[in-house]
């Protein structure tokens, strides 16, 4: 009786998850395995040929690596190289501008009011659309005439207006801060709830213990809050992978590629001029798995060592509480 | 004896005013970092391109704002009216598509014993790692095959099967739904799929809402597929106009090109602020139990 039951109950966890099923293999199974095979043929044109595999399948792989005719590391390196350091150099900055946030906001010392309002305001880059805040910083920058340079010139910084998104640097430098300026909000907000989560009593006996805040926040809240920060790691490092809207929209990846990632150069590859479907597929199989080894090693490194820290942080506190008990 | 002891305890407090004073210093410095930009695009849009040329910072409004709605107006390329009819439509049509079918995948694997689940839990898990740009080509040579080029259909469609949100419902639901409910709609004689409707979409409220928000917001904000996939002037979205305000005709128009940003922002930062705290605890309850 009972197991008839739940055999007919099975029935319905098919068909409530089948339009998911059906949905995902229309719209993302088998476009990731089109990507996949269309990498290896000689899918390219406008009106492209019928599908077939390239005599040399590998072709269009190797093609991403090849040096340019006139010897410079290829596009598709230069995108993987300029993504690489746009996101780190934003990273850096963002995680700890956010930790340092974090640990105010949550210091029961210190009580920093207002923290509603500034959680608002410092999100507020992040709900805005990104094409929107890239045109606007390409506008805030204008040359010769640019509010930017409106100020630097009334501080007398400079003389003559300057020409930022002319030159390779301070392009650069300007989708990095936009990438910072958006998203360190969302991610003191994320370490906010992560630290708040952590169990008071812990820092209540540390400060009974007399550590102070540095202690605090290296020997208790940084190991505790880990599994978040890799979450944040992880979600970022995917993000700042597929970067395309600000590069496109500030600079469309120049001055001399300088800011072409590695989206930009599937979607140039692909949607310009001699449309080579094949490449930009090549392209992004190359960075799914680059993709798919970054956060793998991520969560290696770092679920190893929390797990290893935890227990070690429960042995000491063991000692402690046994030590205590003797003292008592 | 006394005044020892005060002594300590008096450069303690002064030392935490200190740290009070600069956490308020940084915070306040970088609250005007996240306004100045909106602001200026604000002012500036209710500026005329002279006064722009004269002084680029404008902290003050101008009295420019409706001849500069009527160069935009004249210019054509940006569009407003048909960027936010069509962002509308696709961002709504994606969010309702998203969430029910979400709320009924992950009722599917928190409700019911079945032999694939765990496969395909763990594919649910998998995919949502998997950015768009590594899907594109094929995606966008599958919309020949399925004759929906150019089509809003292939952007909204697609958020059937949305991971995230599953994966989120899903958490939700095992801290929100206890299976004895179920139990007694069976016992009362209601169907698996009224049960799913009635009772259990209910309780879902509170998840339902800060998903729906971040979904539309991502699918308002999103350039990339859109870009690929619309190539008719008709179907645009709000953010593939404002690229258009990169063109040419506007290099001059300084005052036109911040109305234009001005009228793509202006709604987001509207719901923003009504929605603000709903928005604010949505990120922090995702990132906990993600």
């Amino acid at each position: 009786m009972r197991r008839k039951k739940l055999v007919t109950y099975s029935k319905y966890g098919y068909l409530f998850a089948i339009p998911f099923i059906v949905a995902f293999s229309i719209f993302t199974l088998y476009p990731i395995v089109y990507t996949l095979i269309i990498g290896f043929t000689n899918h390219a044109g406008i009106i492209p040929p019928k599908l077939a595999i390239l005599e040399d399948p590998l072709e269009n792989f190797k093609y991403l690596f090849k040096k340019t005719p006139s010897g410079k590391t290829s596009f598709f390196l230069r995108g993987l190289s300029n993504t690489a350091r746009i996101w780190v150099i934003n990273f850096i900055p963002q995680i700890s501008l956010a930790l340092i946030l974090a640990a105010w906001f949550t210091d029961n010392r210190v009580k920093v009011r207002g923290q509603g309002f500034f959680k608002v305001v410092f999100y507020l880059p992040n709900i805005i659309t990104a094409a929107t805040i890239a045109i606007l910083f390409r506008s805030l920058f204008g040359y010769p005439i640019g509010p930017i340079n409106d100020l630097l010139k009334s501080l007398h910084i400079v003389k003559d207006p300057f020409f930022f998104l002319n030159k390779i640097t301070p392009t650069r430098a300007i989708v990095e801060f936009i990438q910072f300026w958006q998203w360190y909000g969302s991610t003191m907000i994320t370490l906010i709830a992560a630290v708040i989560g952590i169990n008071p009593e812990i820092f209540e006996a540390s400060e009974i213990d007399g550590a102070n805040r540095m202690q605090k926040f290296f020997k208790i809240t940084l190991p505790c809050i880990r599994p978040i920060l890799l979450f944040t790691l992880v979600t970022s490092l995917i993000g700042g992978l597929s970067m395309f809207d600000i590069p496109m929209c500030l600079s469309a990846g120049g001055p001399q590629d300088s800011t072409m990632t590695v989206a930009i150069y599937i979607y140039n590859e692909a949607f310009s001029k001699p449309y080579k479907y094949n490449r930009a597929a090549a392209a992004s199989v190359i960075l799914f798995f680059i993709i798919i080894i970054c956060s793998s090693i991520l969560f290696y490194l770092l679920r190893d060592k929390d797990a290893a820290k935890l227990q070690k942080l429960k042995k000491a506190e063991l000692k402690k509480a046994r030590l205590e008990a003797k003292g008592a | 004896m006394a005044n020892n002891e005060m002594a300590p305890m008096r450069s303690k407090t002064k030392d935490s005013i200190l740290f009070k004073t600069m956490i308020y210093i940084v915070c306040v410095l970088l609250a005007v970092l996240s306004i100045f930009p909106f602001w200026v695009m604000m002012m500036n849009s209710t500026r005329s391109t002279a006064q722009i040329m004269a002084h680029a910072v404008g902290v003050v409004p101008g009295k420019d704002l409706m001849n500069n709605i009527n160069i935009l107006k004249k210019l054509k390329t940006f569009d407003a009216m048909t960027g936010l009819k069509n962002s509308f439509i696709i961002s709504a049509g994606v969010t309702i598509l998203s969430i029910y079918f979400s709320s009924l995948t992950s009722y599917a694997i928190f409700a019911y014993e079945w032999k694939l689940k765990k496969i395909f839990f763990a594919m649910v898990m998998g995919i949502m790692m998997v950015p768009g740009t590594c899907t594109l080509i094929g995606f966008y040579r599958a919309c020949y095959q399925y004759h929906l080029t150019n089509n809003k259909l292939m952007l909204i469609l697609p958020s059937i099967a949305a991971p995230m949100t599953v994966f989120f419902l899903k958490q939700y639901l095992e801290g929100a739904l206890s299976l004895e409910i179920v139990e007694s709609a069976r016992i009362d004689g209601a169907g698996e799929f009224r049960t799913f409707n009635t009772i259990v979409l209910p309780i879902m409220k509170p998840a339902l809402a800060t998903q729906a928000i971040f979904t539309f917001v991502g699918s308002w904000n999103n350039l990339f597929l859109p870009l690929v996939i619309l190539n008719d002037k008709k179907n645009y979205t709000m953010p593939i106009m404002v690229k258009l305000l990169n063109g040419d005709i506007y290099k001059t128009e300084f005052g036109c090109v911040y109305l234009g940003l001005t009228m793509t922002a202006l709604p987001l930062i509207v719901i923003y602020l009504l929605l603000s705290k709903y928005i604010i605890t949505g990120i922090a309850l995702g990132s906990v139990k993600g």
